[in-house]
């Protein structure tokens, strides 16, 4: 809401310049987005008196005029408004101004005929379409007879006032009114506001003749209602003008712009109807019927829900309550006689009702905060004075009441070493009880304790943390000290299961993986890509878009969309890793998933990216990538031996390259080369995954003998090449060496790979160094000949490898 | 001519000679032709027994000096070939060190996770647990035990994803706050925690939304924990992450968890406090909220808010990052673009 500083000033009195009012009321109230003036950014923009005028030669609707902006000689301005008029006092934009928009208005021609300058209309220095009233919509503007010709114009449109916009929270509905603002601001500043009070000027008719209600209490809790007759329709006064557009809302009439003008001043939002327009003298707030419709003020058609509260007369709705009236009770020039309803709605219901329908109003704004229950009747009378006053109506005795609350100040007891165990400070008593008597709360103190009675207009506050709240910030956070918790020691460390993650990421980051965060919300099919195990899918009630339905049930879908959208980019060379969530559902009944930490990775093109190696050459494969996992893995420590085997069963995966890891036969993921047809489907190259259930492993037990005293005694190295079938793989060869590779048998390395040419078809070369040692003595050759026979007899009768 | 005069002779032409050799083989020749057992040396003193008794000490002496001098005049000699052969072997092995370093992997944190390390080293140091809660929460816990029952506006300020009516993905790390309350036993001492994870909104994905992002919770729960405690812990995080130079400012706010409840401004990066149109003039961005634990919270959780109390927090990493290090676009977090992550690598 933008609340004029000249507005305030009518209330307070205000030392500080608009900036610092705002810095103030940001510091104690609520945040201000901005303290602007409209003028600002404006300039040379004059009232100009329009002397003469004749019509444009070489033009059908353009006026060349005389105008006097001051200066000894009138100003020649072609001018093409409609409304142009000769003794019109006008805006005159001079040459070299700035007008609305940024836009430089210069010496011009217009069809031949010299113009200096401009003259505008509203929307044209800097007015929103949405605040210009409607008799200014489509022309120039006509300032009062007594501007002073030559002056800048901007004091005659308010212009040179400053606008604070203030970004109001959810508990602070009562700063959404110019009068609850100058009430924080006295509290803030230690001043009471002049606020005024109305007192309304009667005639005999009774209200109650001509109209009576029926209001549902649980929807309107409050419903008032005054009738105005007698009234002549027409544009209110300027300086209401003035203070409606500058909150933003444009100046309908009299009658309306009365309402609007109620609603900033006191935050009660007021709804006029023409009476004669209302069929039958009963006026109902109830629920909508089903099948009713309603054309608000906007003119856009609502289909009413059951649950909408309207305004109705004996045969139709009248109004979407509390957000906008209907365009069949319209205020209108033939207007003579108005119903003000004033009244306070359940907020929840305005709420429902404004999402529901998509209408979003000032009126809904506030009824859904709250409004100040004990203001309803204050509010109405008003309005209904200022319509005896502006528009000569003849006020009716009397309120006429549809439901009615007794509403009761609300009493809450704090004591001042309270106040001062939270807040941390060392507050005396008199210091917390001024401050209560500067935001106007009703205070009375026994010892130390206060009992607070709080005035309707607060109606946020119930209980004594709000209290502590009203001291902190009246007394100003910037005094309250800095101090940390005292009290008991507590350990903080991470746990087990806390370091291993960040250990994990640390070892894949140090193997030369970046760590990505991907999206953990993605499509349906992608969620269920690269599955490690079954599961139902879970999925969003309501998504915002196609791309994010559905919660991952895998690491890796969403390490590809990252690979897609480097390749996209041209970045080729790419090494993720992933730690993060996935969500598996036993079955589809089941409402919540349950969260699994797991660790994926994905390479495409080179690891170590070599500019003068081959990238071909040098990009990423299954074993480059096996040994990053088996690096990981082996960090991780878990007791037990690793297993990769072979798999067809991924369909996302590459049926030749893939293989599942097991440890100690316990399945904990996958690796291998994506599937080429989905890495299309990805729109990425060549790409190596790995998955694996992180959650599994913390959970492993873990080997943390580290060490093992290094013998003192040689180690005895034989090598031995074989030749045999290609189906046999690597670790049949090593399960049979360490089968019978004896006691001293230390390790085993492959150390060549041959399938090349002269080799028998089918056949492959393998060759393995195998490290003998005895810690506790120097092995013979004998010893080490005997173990290395026997290993390679097992060769050979087992897999019928050739010793080469 | 005498023996020594032959020697003599010898001694003078060849150490002459061997500081001409000009490579260690031909050295290597010489010195068996002098020192050799053929050689005149030897030969000198193998002609010694015909010398008288007298004589033949002194000419022993004599011979034996001239075989040292060419010796040591030998090895002087091998010495500066070898030196001279080194020197070249040097140059011609000359590199040129301006060429590349061989390239090595090396994998980076994510720049939202150094930040939310860094906020847990921090909250470690003071004796806080870390503690990580389910993302797809129960509305229960993401909402009514936070002090938002159905119907609450405040809802409205946080768009959620619903999965059914009572199961959303949590819109904040603070239902962490309810969980962690239930449990604790406060005979034990305080609670301490933060909670780093990942949160979700319902909102359109644009340069200053994102509809998942992260959160650090913190509390603080015990006899005595103040508001002035608040201020101080969260202007320790302001100089952790950003610099002693940095001040926090509280102002009011409303969650409906914390009453009072404020939002911490620091002093803005780009202008220092002075003023620019990052902070929108006001020398202040806004980073975190923040406030003291709402009775009700407490109450919910089945703490007794007239002996405990204490404050709350919300930081977010991916704004902290942002404007760290001036990222203008949020979305570049969840895109990993490899050029974009990489850049996070500087220590310290």
């Amino acid at each position: 809401m933008k609340i004029a500083y000249s507005w305030l000033q009518e209330y307070l009195d205000i030392q500080v310049s608009p900036k610092d009012l705002g810095e103030k009321i940001e510091r104690s109230s609520v945040e201000v987005d901005s303290v602007t003036r409209p003028s600002d950014g404006l300039k040379k923009i004059v009232v100009g008196k329009i002397m003469s005028m004749e019509p444009h030669p070489d033009s059908d609707h353009l006026q060349v005029c005389q105008v006097d902006v001051g200066d000894d000689d009138l100003s020649q301005i072609v001018c093409g408004a409609p409304n142009v008029a000769t003794d019109k006092k006008v805006i005159v934009a001079l040459p070299g101004s700035r007008i609305g928009g940024n836009v430089k208005i210069k010496r011009s021609k217009m069809r031949g005929v010299v113009s200096n300058g401009m003259i505008c209309a509203l929307d044209e220095i800097g007015f929103s379409k949405d605040v210009v009233p409607k008799e200014w919509a489509d022309g120039i503007y006509f300032l009062p007879d007594d501007a002073k010709i030559g002056e800048p114009v901007f004091p005659y449109l308010g212009m040179d006032d400053y606008l604070i916009d203030v970004d109001v929270t959810p508990n602070r509905g009562d700063m959404l009114s110019v009068y609850g603002v100058a009430r924080d601001l006295g509290a803030i500043y230690a001043q009471t506001p002049k606020l005024n009070h109305p007192h309304v000027e009667e005639v005999g008719t009774a209200a109650s003749d001509k109209v009576s209600i029926e209001a549902d209490e649980d929807l309107a809790p409050i419903y008032k209602m005054r009738i105005v007759e007698n009234v002549k329709i027409q544009p209110s006064p300027r300086w209401l003008q003035i203070k409606l557009w500058n909150a933003g809302v444009r100046p309908i009439n009299n009658v309306v712009d009365v309402t609007n003008y109620i609603l900033l001043k006191y935050g009660q939002p007021l709804h006029a109807f023409d009476y004669n327009k209302v069929s039958g003298s009963t006026i109902k707030a109830r629920y909508a019927q089903k099948g009713e419709k309603l054309t608000t003020l906007d003119e856009a058609e609502h289909d009413l829900n059951e649950k909408d509260i309207v305004i109705a007369d004996d045969q139709k709705p009248i109004a979407l309550a509390g957000v906008m009236g209907g365009l069949n009770s319209e205020i209108d020039d033939q207007t003579t006689t108005v119903a003000i309803e004033s009244a306070v709605f359940t907020p929840t219901l305005i709420r429902k009702t404004a999402q529901r329908q998509n209408l979003h109003t000032d009126a809904s704004q506030r009824f859904e905060r709250g409004v100040n229950r004990g203001g309803v009747e204050e509010a109405a009378d008003a309005a209904a004075q200022m319509m005896h006053e502006l528009a000569g109506g003849d006020v009716l005795k009397g309120i006429v009441t549809g439901s009615s609350y007794d509403v009761k100040p609300v009493v809450v007891n704090i004591t001042l070493s309270r106040i001062n165990h939270i807040l941390g400070t060392d507050l005396s008593l008199d210091q917390v009880k001024a401050i209560f008597k500067q935001l106007g709360f009703g205070v009375t103190l026994d010892g130390e304790k206060y009992t607070v009675t709080v005035p309707t207009s607060r109606w946020d506050i119930h209980i004594p943390a709000d209290l502590v709240e009203e001291v902190a910030r009246i007394y100003g956070y910037d005094k309250i000290p800095s101090t940390l918790p005292s009290g008991p020691t507590t350990v903080g460390a991470l746990t087990e299961r806390q370091k291993l993650m960040r250990d994990s990421r640390h070892v894949l980051e140090s193997l030369g993986l970046n760590q990505a965060i991907s999206y953990a919300l993605t499509t349906d099919a992608k969620a269920k890509q690269f599955m490690m195990r079954e599961s139902a899918e879970t999925h969003l009630s309501w998504p915002m878009t196609a791309d994010h339905t559905t919660l991952r049930m895998n690491m890796i879908s969403g390490l590809l969309d990252d690979v897609a959208y480097n390749n996209a980019r041209r970045v080729k060379d790419v090494a993720l890793y992933e730690q993060g969530r996935v969500f598996y559902k036993d079955s589809e009944d089941e409402v919540r998933p349950s969260e699994h930490e797991h660790i994926a990775g994905a390479v495409s093109g080179q690891l170590v990216v070599d500019p003068l190696k081959n990238a071909k050459h040098n990009a990423i494969d299954f074993y480059q990538l096996k040994g990053i996992v088996e690096k990981y893995l082996n960090n991780l420590a878990i007791k037990g031996d690793i297993e990769f085997i072979a798999t067809d069963k991924y369909p996302e995966m590459h049926p030749g390259r893939t293989a599942d890891i097991f440890i100690h036969g316990h399945y904990v993921g996958f690796i291998g080369q994506v599937h080429p047809s989905v890495a299309e489907a990805y729109k990425i190259n060549q790409t190596y995954v790995f998955e694996l259930d992180l959650d599994a492993l913390i959970e492993m037990p873990k080997d943390m003998n580290q060490f093992e005293p290094i013998s003192k005694y040689p180690s005895i190295t034989r090598d031995v090449a074989l030749l045999v079938d290609k189906s046999v793989t690597n670790a049949q060869v090593l399960a049979q060496i360490h089968k019978r590779g004896g006691a001293y048998l230390k390790s085993v390395h492959l150390f060549d790979i041959y399938d090349g040419k002269n080799l028998p078809g089918g056949k492959q070369s393998l060759a393995y160094t195998l490290t003998y040692q005895n810690p506790n003595a120097t092995l013979t050759d004998d010893e080490v000949n005997q173990a290395f026979e026997k290993v390679q007899k097992t060769l050979v009768s087992e897999l019928g490898a050739e010793i080469r | 001519m005498t023996l020594r005069d032959d020697l003599e002779k010898i001694r003078q032409e060849r150490e002459k000679n061997i500081k001409d050799v000009g490579d260690l083989k031909k050295l290597d020749a010489l010195r068996v032709e002098l020192l050799g057992k053929k050689g005149p040396i030897t030969q000198a003193l193998r002609g010694m027994r015909n010398l008288s008794a007298d004589e033949r000490p002194k000419f022993g002496q004599f011979a034996n000096s001239v075989r040292d001098e060419l010796q040591s005049a030998i090895e002087t000699r091998r010495d500066e070939l070898k030196k001279a052969l080194l020197n070249k072997q040097l140059q011609n092995e000359t590199i040129d060190v301006t060429l590349p370093g061989k390239p090595v992997a090396q994998g980076q944190p994510h720049v939202i996770q150094q930040i939310i390390d860094q906020i847990e080293d921090l909250f470690i140091g003071m004796g806080y647990q870390v503690l990580s809660g389910p993302e797809v929460e129960e509305d229960k816990y993401n909402f009514e035990m936070m002090n938002l029952p159905k119907d609450h506006p405040a809802r409205d300020m946080q768009d959620t994803f619903y999965i059914t009516k009572d199961i959303l993905m949590r819109t904040q790390t603070s239902p962490m706050q309810a969980r962690t309350l239930e449990k604790h036993d406060f005979s034990k001492g305080p609670l301490k925690m933060i909670s780093p994870g990942v949160v979700y909104r319902r909102d359109t994905d644009d340069p200053t939304h994102s509809h998942q992002f992260h959160q650090v919770e913190g509390i603080v729960i015990d006899k005595h924990v103040t508001m002035a405690d608040l201020k101080g812990t969260l202007e320790l995080i302001a100089h952790e992450l950003f610099g002693d130079r940095f001040d926090i400012r509280l102002r009011p706010s409303y969650f409906p968890f914390t009453e009072p409840s404020v939002e911490a401004d620091i002093t803005c990066f780009n202008c220092g406090g002075k003023g620019c149109a990052v902070c929108k003039y006001t020398g202040w961005i806004e980073v975190l909220g923040a406030g003291m634990v709402h009775p009700n919270v407490l109450e919910m959780a089945g703490v007794d808010s007239e002996v405990y109390g204490g404050f709350a927090f919300g930081v977010g990493p991916d704004r902290f990052a942002m404007l760290k290090y001036g990222v203008d676009d949020i979305r570049n977090f969840y895109l990993n673009d490899v050029r974009f992550l990489t850049q996070f690598s500087k220590k310290g």
